[in-house]
């Protein structure tokens, strides 16, 4: 993955709009931080492979990034995304990770099923 | 009956964190060794340091990672294909008889899992339960002896001293290549056992913790 550049990603997004895609949506603190921190809460959200259609598309921010997707129904989005890519799938992965490397959150799109 | 031990756990790493001393150990003494591993560690938050791996190629890498670490302790692997975060909202009664079966086929002497309800992780007390609700379903003269690994901090408060502590210090260098052979992920499990970023500097307090490899006799 590379440091998110903004055009890139934007550029990304827009070519995936109006397509039957797929989600991959993520957060995370671990499952271990209570165990590390008694005064923090375990949270997080999974969701894959969410088969949604959006008609608009944004990334906001700077260092650290938002991303919305307005679909059919209702939104979509993540925040504190730090890298992207395409891969060699066509995928588009973003991730935020902290300044360890772990991954905090995550956002992926893909026109296939993730497996 | 001959001895082999299962070792029964749901993440590529806690084979290595956990209990890698006792499996050298075991190997020595040319005791079979065969790791039922539950998941690929798919939802890791740890992708290297710095980074190389991501949300979809992580679990290719780790399975790598597996192998490596097995070939290291020279043990058979099995993996189970659940994964990771899952395992506890899977049917325990479905989980508990695939584990069974796959028991039944190499008859072991002793299952090694972790301690339903004193593992930490989701996934280590789904795994810990299933694996002991396996045994339990075996024909009693054929069930293995269960040691199961405890991690809570409260533990010996609620459970007592372990009933088995090994010292593993003379198979110590082993132990840490089998948690290095985890490359994306050794580098933030041993974090919170080093001062230096040196992978290999461990700290007194985090060489006592790996030296010393603790469980509880499962009682039926
Ligand atoms: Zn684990």
């Amino acid at each position: 993955m590379e440091t998110i550049q903004i055009d890139h990603v934007q550029k990304a997004l827009e070519d995936l709009a109006h397509k039957d895609v797929y989600i991959h949506l993520e957060t995370t603190n671990g499952a271990y931080a209570r165990h590390f921190d008694s005064n923090a809460y375990n949270v997080g959200a999974f969701i894959r492979n969410a088969q949604v259609k959006y008609t608009q598309a944004k990334i906001i921010g700077h260092e650290s990034y938002r991303v919305g997707l307005k679909t059919q129904l209702g939104w979509i989005y993540a925040e504190g995304l730090t890298d992207w890519e395409l891969d060699d799938q066509g995928r588009l992965l973003m991730a935020g990770h902290d300044n360890e490397g772990r991954l905090m959150v995550a956002l992926e799109i893909s026109e296939t099923p993730f497996k | 009956m001959g001895q082999h031990v299962a070792i029964i756990l749901p993440h590529p790493d806690d084979e290595a964190f956990g209990c890698s001393g006792t499996i050298l150990e075991f190997r020595e003494k040319d005791i079979p060794v065969t790791y039922f591993c539950g998941t690929l560690g798919e939802m890791g938050r740890n992708m290297g340091s710095p980074f190389f791996a991501n949300r979809e190629t992580l679990p290719e890498i780790r399975k790598e990672e597996l192998q490596d670490a097995c070939k290291e302790l020279d043990i058979n692997l099995e993996m189970l294909g659940y994964r990771d975060k899952t395992l506890e909202f899977e049917d325990r009664t479905e989980v508990a008889k695939d584990l069974k079966q796959r028991l039944e086929e190499i008859n072991p002497s002793l299952v090694i899992t972790f301690y339903p309800g004193h593992a930490v992780h989701p996934d280590h007390d789904a795994m810990g339960a299933a694996a002991i609700k396996a045994v339990e379903m075996m024909d009693e003269s054929k069930r293995p002896e269960v040691w199961a690994k405890a991690i809570t901090h409260n533990r010996r408060e609620l459970l007592g001293e372990p009933d088995i502590v090994r010292d593993v210090e003379d198979y110590f260098e082993g132990k840490m290549r089998a948690i290095e052979a985890h490359r994306s992920q050794a580098e933030g499990m041993m974090k919170q056992f080093r001062d230096s970023p040196n992978l290999k500097e461990i700290n007194s307090e985090g060489r006592k913790l790996l030296k010393y490899e603790e469980f509880y006799k499962w009682t039926f």
